[in-house]
């Protein structure tokens, strides 16, 4: 059976996915992550799942047809704006 | 304030447990490279590399006391200076049953040993035999989940019916009735300390050849 | 994820630094290629643990004897993880250690000699390994992103063992005289393998390696970074190297060398090393004695 780990690297990072290995169960498999993962103490945490468990999404992200800069950072431009509202109060 | 030296007859029992530690982690390393799969492989080298650092931290106590350093307490002396158990001695290399049945064996007494050790009255024996239970629970976890999955396997069991005399020689005499609780067998007569295995003299020899080509040397 | 596409795109893709992850769609030449060059890879792992074991047996120090048996245990680790990356690109694991064993697949040149002395356990892990991780560090930048994920994690598990090396050299070349020479004589020895190590020059134009970015660093210009790094090293302790021709042109930055003899190459890592039989014979015989434990173990439950 083939297990993917999961490691954390330092306190409050997130977990990545940190490489497979082939065990009989789960005892095993958590033995084997520790060794591989975690002999020289290069994780703070580890996880265990068997590959059938995990989920590959086929298609990460939703179809960008129509424009939705509405949802980023870039679909907004203050500095016009900015400038008149800081004229009519002096400030500027 | 004036620190006495531990009795003669616990000093001799850590040099003993030294050697243990030092030939059954001799013993196991050699399935680094060849154990039965590479997840394996791996694991089963840091249970023989955990057994050389016992032994190494064990050999610094008794240099302490006996003089020289862990080194020359481990390689300097004469084959039958060593005080090893036949058990750690046996020659398994290529056999995985009987391997694994003396790791689950050994743990088990030596759980039993350590236990005892954490209650001396030298102090730096009880903190080491502390120390060292705490890396073998480890071990003692991965000898578990092996036994789980061979027992009923005719090779493993064949083993340890085999290797059970000589496992109960580890201990003293009084630890053995335990051991035999633990591990669910009748108490047998016990393949004693005091001589070493055929092997033994073929291993010291090979174990020691680097360091004698230059007797002295820095290595 | 990556769809199917032309070859053309795909080199087209690679070759801008476009990475393939295992579920890509990637031509069949490319995984062929992938396939062949990791699992020499992980071949060399498995084997290159073999001359290094027997010294953990015969270390004269217990510090020597942990820092070695880390040292094989890190190499077998890797070797789990460059077969790993086989076996997602369709090639099992055993079928890889069936075609070591028969002679089917390669490993690196230097595995098929033997050791003789502590001497050899010094010079192997401070410059096979250094050999080595400069061929590693180039693969950091594979196309293929599994391989270089793990090739990210060797190396930096490698950084201790170019250093146990050097410590063991310098401990012996400031030991007595017959360590000093135990160290030279090994020298001697290693350094005809070690020229040849990363291979006869090959146009990058003509190799579809680099095409593909699998590989990203000539052999030339390997073999010359070796060079740089360690023949001052060398040079500093008093040892000799055997190539009286081996100088460095101060104006070009090139070193100059006796030209390796490349058929001798060929024919050792083609099984005709003075070790190779011997060693593939106790890879055959362990895997044998252990067939048992596999399939008790690992053969998945029905």
């Amino acid at each position: 059976m083939i297990w993917e780990v999961f490691r954390q690297e330092r306190e409050g990072q997130p977990l990545q996915h940190g490489g497979s290995l082939e065990a009989p169960n789960r005892e095993f498999a958590e033995a084997y992550a520790v060794e591989f993962y975690g002999r020289r103490h290069e994780s703070v945490a580890l996880w265990v799942v068997p590959r059938e468990a995990i989920v590959e999404i086929a298609e990460p992200y939703v179809a960008d047809v129509f424009d939705r800069d509405y949802r980023r950072v870039d679909g907004y431009s203050l500095k016009v704006k900015l400038r008149e509202a800081r004229e009519r109060a002096g400030t500027a | 304030m004036n620190v006495q030296a531990p009795p003669e007859a616990v000093v001799e029992a850590v040099l003993a447990f030294a050697d243990d530690e030092l030939v059954l982690g001799w013993r196991d390393s050699e399935w680094t490279g060849v154990a039965p799969f590479l997840e394996e492989d791996v694991a089963f080298s840091s249970i023989a590399q955990g057994e050389i650092g016992h032994a190494r931290a064990l050999y610094e106590l008794a240099a302490g006391v006996l003089g020289g350093d862990a080194d020359t307490l481990a390689f300097d002396r004469e084959p039958a200076e060593y005080r090893s158990a036949p058990f750690v001695e046996l020659a398994l290399a290529g056999d995985w049953a009987g391997t694994i049945a003396r790791h689950w064996l050994y743990e088990t007494a030596d759980a039993i040993r350590v236990a005892e050790l954490m209650e001396s009255d030298w102090p730096e024996l009880a903190g080491l035999a502390a120390k060292m239970d705490r890396e073998e629970a480890y071990h003692r976890l991965h000898a578990e989940m092996w036994r789980d999955k061979l027992r009923g396997e005719e090779r493993f069991e064949a083993a340890v019916e085999q290797l059970w005399p000589y496992a109960l020689g580890v201990l003293e005499s009084p630890q053995r009735a335990r051991l035999a609780e633990l591990v669910g067998r009748e108490e047998v007569e016990a393949v004693v300390r005091g001589s070493h295995d055929d092997g033994f003299a073929a291993l010291h020899e090979e174990m020691t050849m680097v360091r004698r080509s230059v007797p002295g040397a820095s290595w | 994820m990556l769809e199917r596409m032309t070859d053309e795109d795909f080199r087209a893709h690679v070759q801008g630094g476009g990475q393939v992850e295992t579920g890509d769609a990637m031509p069949e030449d490319y995984r062929r290629a992938l396939i062949k060059f990791i699992e020499m890879h992980g071949n060399s792992e498995l084997m290159g643990v073999l001359p290094e074991r027997e010294w953990i047996l015969r270390a004269p120090t217990l510090q020597r004897k942990l820092a070695l048996t880390a040292k094989v245990q890190d190499e077998v680790g890797h070797g789990q993880l460059i077969y790993r990356v086989v076996e997602d690109l369709g090639k099992p694991r055993d079928a890889c250690f069936d075609d070591l064993i028969a002679g089917k697949t390669k490993f690196h040149n230097v595995f098929h000699y033997p050791t003789k002395t502590w001497g050899d356990v010094g010079v192997i892990a401070w410059l096979v390994d250094a050999a080595a991780i400069i061929s590693q560090k180039a693969l950091l930048k594979c196309s293929y992103a599994p391989y270089a994920r793990i090739m990210k994690k060797i190396c930096w598990e490698e950084s201790f063992h170019i250093l146990h090396g050097r410590d063991v050299v310098l401990t012996m070349m400031t030991g007595t005289d017959e360590q000093r020479d135990l160290v030279q004589e090994a020298l001697d020895r290693w350094w005809g393998p070690l020229m040849q190590f990363h291979g006869n020059p090959i146009p990058a134009e003509h190799d579809p390696m680099y095409e593909w970015r699998i590989k990203s660093q000539g052999n030339e210009e390997a073999r010359q970074q070796f060079l740089d790094g360690y023949v001052p090293q060398i040079w500093e302790l008093g040892l000799t190297v055997p190539d009286p021709a081996l100088r460095k042109d101060e104006e070009t930055g090139v070193w100059h060398y006796t030209e390796p003899d490349w058929d001798e190459l060929k024919w050792v890592v083609t099984g005709h090393g003075p070790a190779t039989e011997r060693r593939l014979g106790l890879r055959r015989a362990s895997r044998e004695e252990t067939a048992w434990v596999r399939r008790a173990v690992l053969a998945d439950a029905a």
